[in-house]
């Protein structure tokens, strides 16, 4: 293992945000793995942690195939995680929002281009991500459907689901997006959680990338080889929304299956008690997203729910 | 009279409410054209709180010389104009990146498409934006280059320094104006001043302008002051200044200015050693139209922007 600063950019006032890669391997560039763009990313980070730790592991065995190198990013925005913050700490902008980036431009510009010079060049790029609904998720990968990209290979890492996205104007400024334009096969992958530390997703997220890679060819592992992945369009997803606002207790979880008119969460009026609201569940499948905030307002989302679909 | 666009329900014994003010003329025909000023989509820009104000009172004024329809849309951000967050507060979203919007979308997204169902038909549109916290803005109206024959001779009756016409970038079909823009209605995106405050000669300056259009376009036969013709950037280079280094912003232009390539138009100070980190001369010969007014700087961050060519 190599550690180094791939990129760094002094502050004013702080220390300098240094952006630090640990390579494996060495030959050519077969796989990047960055973790936290964000600052509340932790789930990410810790990800990327003990993945790290594992390809240490590995690489001391001699596991790594010859000429590959993987290389891990375990932080980018951890000038905003350091003070709480989710964007950039000085002017709120997303690092995520930024890609490919543009060394004379505006700071999170540089920054992002800064870093996607070092990533932009591997086979295989892979983005523990996060979504900005406050809730749980079924782990799954997801890709853009830029025409680039490769659902089989999404297969590889034998998790439950892979999810399509169409590709939307906002998104062609993320790194997933820019990835597939620099022809890498990009993937995203999401655990069931953002700002907190899930042990088991983040575990099965480990698993999952250590797979991808014995199948790519990268390493020498062995491992159950996981899910043969279900394929969802995310716009086939139903969504159930909240009727009316107030206090929000969820009665089941994302991974569960449901039937039609089941209670999902209920809607507690927030001064007097009454349970206001019963949500119902609108068709019979595995529920892929739940919201998990206390409060909730009108027409929020609060599940997702995969159609037609049973355990 | 005062109308809500959309309401929602807030957790706890609130309502987010988007509201506007629709003046119609004294008589109406049924066939008046109809243009709508809408601003705060940024809760930290606030010149164009000034601009509805100071417009309405023109109008009511003289409201007999009022011949269209005029809807008033001081805050489509009202949460985040109340609580100084440029985004939409509980999400930290950029109000200005989820248009069009989608009924089946998540809430912020469901509110964008109610508000562009409310302002199509309008006949014309103003989106009035005040730059940031960091910059201060010439009063200037910026195009995207795909709407430049429909929106350049619009602009030129607004009173303002400069039209910006810009090249178009997939990210921006999410704003607000291009939206509009794409469903016809000719949409005008206004930036000038800075965030955080009014600078009332700006706010002035536009409603003479807004005026202008309207009398021009057949919605007005008030009164209207001395209009001027902006600068137009096409076939003009833009050069920006951003700093290399980190520290104090020090700015020694104003905007306006007519420079040569290399003036000093300010120094990025460090105050830990007392020297100066970075001076921040001009690219081309031109005229200052942004100016940084936020003095912590990091590498990247913009310092100022000129325009070049014949400006005088
Ligand atoms: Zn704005």
């Amino acid at each position: 293992m190599r550690k180094e600063v791939i990129y760094s950019l002094p502050s004013p006032y702080r220390d300098d945000l240094k952006v630090t890669g640990y390579r494996f391997g060495s030959g050519k560039k077969s796989a990047c793995i960055v973790g936290a763009i964000r600052g509340n990313e932790i789930q990410q980070l810790y990800v990327c942690s003990q993945l790290i730790k594992k390809l240490t592991e590995l690489e001391e065995k001699g596991a790594i195939v010859s000429e590959h190198e993987i290389m891990v990013v375990p932080s980018i925005g951890h000038h905003s995680t350091n003070i709480g913050k989710r964007f950039w700490s000085v002017d709120n902008t997303d690092i995520n929002r930024m890609f490919p980036g543009y060394d004379e431009g505006e700071t999170t510009q540089r920054i992002a281009g800064g870093v996607f010079e070092q990533i932009k060049d591997y086979s295989y790029g892979i983005q523990f991500a996060s979504f900005y609904m406050p809730g749980d998720f079924i782990p799954h990968v997801r890709m853009m459907e830029t025409g680039k990209q490769n659902t089989s290979l999404a297969n590889l890492f034998g998790l439950p689901y892979v999810v399509l996205r169409k590709v939307r104007p906002i998104d062609t400024t993320t790194l997933n997006y820019n990835w597939q334009m620099w022809d890498c096969n990009a993937f995203s992958l999401y655990t069931s959680k953002t700002d907190k530390i899930d042990e088991i997703s983040a575990k099965q997220a480990v698993a999952a990338v250590l797979r991808f890679l014995m199948r790519m060819g990268v390493i020498r592992y062995n491992s159950h080889s996981g899910y043969i992945a279900t394929i969802i369009e995310e716009s086939d997803l139903a969504v159930v929304r909240t009727g009316t606002s107030g206090i929000y207790r969820r009665l089941r979880f994302a991974g569960e299956e449901v039937c039609m008119g089941d209670p999902l969460a209920e809607i507690t009026h927030p001064y007097e008690g009454n349970v206001i609201v019963t949500i119902l569940s609108p068709c019979d499948g595995i529920i892929f997203f739940s919201h998990e905030k206390p409060l909730v307002t009108e027409h929020e989302i609060v599940f997702k729910i995969i159609k037609r679909l049973h355990e | 009279m005062v109308e809500t666009v959309v309401a929602m329900k807030l957790p706890v014994d609130e309502k987010l409410r988007i509201k506007k003010q629709r003046v119609l003329p004294l008589a109406v025909t049924g066939n008046e054209k109809r243009i709508s000023i809408v601003t705060g989509t940024h809760g930290d820009e606030l010149e164009g709180q000034f601009v509805c104000y100071e417009l309405l009172r023109r109008i009511n004024e003289n409201i007999e010389c009022l011949k269209g329809i005029v809807d008033v849309y001081p805050a489509l951000n009202p949460l985040g104009v109340d609580s100084i967050s440029r985004g939409i507060p509980m999400f930290d979203l950029d109000m200005n990146r989820v248009f069009p919007g989608d009924e089946e979308g998540p809430m912020i997204e469901s509110l964008a498409k109610e508000i562009i169902d409310d302002l199509s038909g309008s006949d014309y549109c103003f989106d009035i934006h005040a730059s940031n916290i960091f910059l201060d803005e010439m009063p200037q109206i910026r195009i995207n280059e795909i709407s430049e024959k429909t929106l350049v001779p619009l602009a030129k009756l607004t009173n303002i320094d400069l039209v910006w016409v810009h090249a178009s970038a997939t990210v921006l079909e999410s704003t607000l104006a291009y939206s509009l823009n794409s469903i016809g209605v000719p949409t005008l995106v206004v930036e000038m001043g800075v965030g955080m405050r009014i600078t009332r000669k700006y706010g002035y300056q536009l409603v003479e302008g807004i005026l202008n259009l309207m009398k021009h376009e057949g919605l007005w036969d008030g009164p209207v002051g001395e209009v001027k013709m902006p600068i137009i950037s096409s076939d003009r280079a833009v050069g920006y200044m951003n700093s290399n280094t980190s520290g104090i912003y020090v700015p020694e232009c104003q905007n306006g200015d007519i420079v040569k390539e290399g003036d000093v138009l300010g120094n990025v100070l460090d105050p830990l050693s007392g020297e100066i980190a970075e001076k921040i001369k001009s690219p081309i010969d031109g005229m200052v139209f942004t100016r940084r007014e936020y003095p912590v700087v990091y590498g990247g961050s913009l310092l100022g922007r000129v325009l070049g060519g014949e400006t005088s």
